[in-house]
C-alpha cells in the first residue's frame, strides 16, 4: 500500500493511580497504511483500549510520537484534536453511544453540525448516509425505537457522516447477536474493500478478528503479535 | 458551529425536560415579575408623593397653636388656640414672608336641597389660596371685606360640588352649614390627595370670622388654630422661620428660657422627607426584587450543574465526534441563557399584568411600568444567564472525553 496513514513510534502512556504510576503502554511502534483493515486484540488490561484512545485522538501519549496522515498529533491542542476527530476519524462503540433523545437522522447529522455545515445540507447528507446503511426509511425513529443492529448501523452512518479516512470500532459487535454481528462485519468489510476506508477494530473475539486482514495482539502494554491475514490463512 | 443550531440544540434539550425547565425558569419568572412590579409600584408611589407635594404649594410654613412638645399634663398641640389674627397679620408683614393666612378648621354637615354631606370646613382669609397656590375653577374667592364683615359666603371644593350639586351649577346657590345659610360664590380647582392621604377637594372654605360666629360657635374669637405662611423664596426659608419665631415670642411675651406656646413647622422640609422616604422604600422594594432575581439565577446554575452531570456521556459522545470545548461551552451557556430569557419573558408579562392589576385595584396609586425597568429586567436576566450559566458550561467543556464516554 501507499504511505502510512498512522505512524506510531515508541509510544508510552502512564496513568497516575493511588498506588503510583501505572504504565498502560510501554513502548509501542507500528504503522498502519491507508486502506488497511486491522484487528487489535488482547485481554482486558492489555493496553489495547488505551492504544485505541490514542489512535482516535481522544488522548495524547505521555512519551513517543504519533503522526496521523503526516501530522504530529501529540503537539495539537484539544480543540485541534476535536477538529481532527471530526474530519478524519469515525467512531463506532460497543454501546452504540447514540443520543437517545435525537432521531436517527439528527444523530447522524451531529458530526456535520460540528463540521460547520448548514442545516439543510446536514440533513441531506445524513439522510444519504442512513440510506447507505439501509436505514433510509427509519430516519425519524429514535434509538429506542430501533433494534440493536439498527442502532449500530445508525452509529456507523454517523461515523461515516463526515467522510473520514479511518473508522475506529471498539467491540462493535459486543452487544449484538451472531447474525447481526455478521451483517455489521460484512458491512465493514465492504466499506474497506469498496471505498478504501481504513478500519481499526478492537475485539477479543477471534471470529470477528478474522474479518480483518491484519491482526495485532497486545499484552501488558506491548505488541506481542502483528501478523497479516495471508500468514494467518497459511 | 453555527449559532442558530446552538439555539436549536438548546431548545431541544430544554423541550425534552419540560417540567424541569419550567421549574428552573420559575425562579427567573418570579424574580423578573417582582422587579417589574416593585419598580412600577415604587415609581407610582414616588409620582403620588410628587403630586401631593406639588399640590401643597411651595416654601410653606405651618404655625400651630400650642407647643409642639407638650410635657407633663400640658394639652396637645393645636388644642388651645394661642394664635390670633393679629399674629397672622404680623407674620404677613415680615420681610421674608410673602403672605400668611390664619385658619380655623373643623367639620360640619352641609345641606343643599335635601342632600347632606359631611366635610371639613376651613375658616380662613383670601391669603390662604394664595399660599396654597390654589386656583379657582369657577366663580371667585371671598374678599378681605367679606372676612371683616363676616359675610356668609362659601367656596367649595370639587368633591363637595359633585356630592351636593351633581350637574347643577353651584354658583349663587344657598347651602346650609350647620344650619346657617351660606351663598356659594366659587368652586375651587381640583387639588387631589394631600401627603397624609386626605382628599383636599372634600372641603368648604368660608371667611374665618363667619366660621367662628356661625359654624364653630364655641371657638374663641379672633383666634386661629394655625397660620399658613409662605416664604418669599426657598433660600429665605431659614431666615423666615427664625423671624416668625422671634416675632411670635415677642408678641406673646415669652421670656428667654420659657417654652413657646406655638410651633413652626417647615412643611416643605417635611415634604422632602416624605419624598426621600418614598424613594428609599422604592429602592428597598427594587433591591428585594433584585435579590429574588439573583436567587432565580442560582436556581438556573443549580439545574445546569445537575444537567451537566447527568449528561456527561452525551458530552463525551459529542466530543468524540468532533465537538470542540467551546462548542460544548456554548451549548450549555446558550441553554442557561435560553432558560433565563424565556423566564424573563414570562416574568415580564406577569409583572406588567400584575402592575395593571394593582393599578386598577388601587386607582389612586399611579402604577407605571417604565421602559427603563423593562430594559433593566431583560439586561439583568441576560447577565444572570451568562454569569450563572458560565460555571456549569465551563465544567462541561472541561470534561475529559474518554472519562465522559465511560460514565453511565
Amino acid at each position: 500500500m501507499t504511505a502510512s496513514l498512522i505512524e506510531v513510534v515508541n509510544i508510552e502512556k502512564d496513568y497516575s493511580t493511588g498506588a503510583g504510576v501505572f504504565q498502560a503502554l510501554r513502548g509501542v511502534s507500528l504503522n498502519i497504511a491507508e486502506g488497511e483493515f486491522v484487528a487489535i486484540m488482547g485481554a482486558s488490561g492489555s493496553g489495547k483500549s488505551t492504544f485505541m484512545n490514542l489512535l482516535g485522538c481522544l488522548d495524547r501519549p505521555t512519551r513517543g510520537s504519533y503522526h496521523l496522515n503526516g501530522q504530529d498529533v501529540s503537539r495539537l491542542s484539544s480543540d485541534q484534536l476535536a477538529a481532527l476527530r471530526n474530519r478524519e476519524i469515525g467512531f463506532v462503540f460497543q454501546g452504540f453511544n447514540l443520543l437517545p433523545k435525537l432521531t436517527a437522522l439528527d444523530n447522524v447529522a451531529l458530526p456535520l453540525l460540528y463540521a460547520g455545515m448548514a442545516r439543510e445540507a446536514r440533513r441531506k447528507q445524513a439522510q444519504a448516509m442512513l440510506a447507505r446503511v439501509g436505514l433510509g426509511e427509519r430516519s425519524h425513529h429514535t434509538p429506542l425505537q430501533l433494534s440493536g443492529g439498527q442502532q449500530q448501523r445508525v452509529a456507523i452512518a454517523r461515523a461515516l457522516a463526515t467522510r473520514p479516512r479511518i473508522i475506529f470500532a471498539d467491540e462493535p459487535t459486543g452487544n449484538l447477536d451472531s447474525e447481526t454481528s455478521r451483517q455489521v462485519m460484512d458491512f465493514f468489510s465492504q466499506l474497506n474493500r469498496e471505498e478504501g476506508i481504513t478500519l481499526v477494530l478492537v475485539t477479543h473475539e477471534a471470529d470477528i478478528a478474522a474479518y480483518a486482514r491484519r491482526r495485532i495482539r497486545f499484552q501488558d502494554g506491548r505488541v506481542v503479535e502483528d501478523v497479516a491475514a495471508a500468514a494467518l490463512a497459511a | 458551529m453555527i449559532f442558530s443550531s446552538l439555539f436549536e440544540t438548546a431548545w431541544h434539550a430544554l423541550a425534552t425536560h419540560r417540567m424541569r425547565s419550567f421549574l428552573t425558569m420559575l425562579g427567573m419568572v418570579i424574580g423578573v415579575a417582582a422587579v417589574i412590579l416593585m419598580m412600577a409600584i415604587g415609581q407610582g408611589a414616588q409620582a403620588m408623593v410628587r403630586d401631593a407635594i406639588k399640590s401643597m404649594g411651595s416654601n410653606l410654613f405651618i404655625i400651630m397653636s400650642g407647643a409642639s412638645t407638650s410635657g407633663g399634663a400640658r394639652v396637645a398641640s393645636g388644642s388651645a388656640p394661642t394664635l390670633t389674627f393679629d399674629d397672622a397679620d404680623a407674620i404677613r408683614d415680615l420681610k421674608d414672608v410673602l403672605t400668611a393666612a390664619p385658619v380655623s378648621p373643623g367639620n360640619a354637615q352641609l345641606i343643599y336641597n335635601g342632600v347632606n354631606w359631611s366635610t371639613s370646613v376651613f375658616g380662613t382669609t383670601p391669603d390662604y389660596v394664595v399660599v396654597r397656590d390654589w386656583p379657582m375653577e369657577s366663580g371667585g374667592f371671598f374678599s378681605e371685606a367679606d372676612v371683616r364683615s363676616g359675610a356668609r359666603v362659601a367656596v367649595i371644593g370639587q368633591v363637595v360640588a359633585r356630592e351636593l350639586f351633581g350637574d347643577e351649577d353651584p354658583i349663587g346657590k344657598i347651602i346650609r352649614i350647620k344650619q346657617a345659610p351660606f351663598e356659594v360664590i366659587g368652586v375651587l380647582a381640583a387639588k387631589g390627595q394631600s401627603l397624609d392621604g386626605r382628599d383636599q377637594d372634600d372641603t368648604v372654605m368660608v371667611p374665618i370670622s363667619s366660621a367662628q360666629q356661625k359654624v364653630f360657635s364655641n371657638s374663641l374669637r379672633n383666634r386661629a388654630r394655625f397660620i399658613m405662611a409662605q416664604a418669599v423664596s426657598e433660600e429665605s426659608m431659614n431666615v423666615a422661620e427664625a423671624t416668625i419665631n422671634d416675632t411670635l415670642r415677642s408678641r406673646h411675651r415669652i421670656g428667654s428660657g420659657q417654652e413657646d406656646d406655638f410651633s413652626v413647622r417647615n412643611l416643605t422640609a417635611i415634604a422632602e422627607t416624605a419624598a426621600a422616604t418614598t424613594r428609599i422604600m422604592s429602592i428597598l422594594l427594587g433591591t428585594i426584587a433584585a435579590i429574588s432575581l439573583v436567587v432565580g439565577g442560582i436556581g438556573i446554575m443549580n439545574i445546569m450543574l445537575v444537567s451537566v452531570t447527568e449528561r456527561t456521556r452525551e458530552i463525551g459522545i459529542r466530543m468524540a465526534i468532533g465537538a470542540r470545548r467551546r462548542d460544548v461551552l456554548w451549548q450549555f451557556l446558550i441553554e442557561a441563557l435560553t432558560l433565563s430569557l424565556i423566564g424573563c419573558g414570562i416574568g415580564l408579562a406577569l409583572g406588567v399584568g400584575g402592575a395593571w392589576l394593582v393599578g386598577s385595584l388601587v386607582p389612586e396609586l399611579p402604577v407605571v411600568v417604565t421602559p427603563a425597568s423593562v430594559l433593566l429586567a431583560v439586561g439583568v436576566s441576560f447577565l444572570i444567564g451568562v454569569f450563572f450559566g458560565f460555571y456549569p458550561a465551563r465544567r462541561a467543556a472541561g470534561l475529559d472525553p474518554i472519562e465522559a464516554l465511560r460514565s453511565q
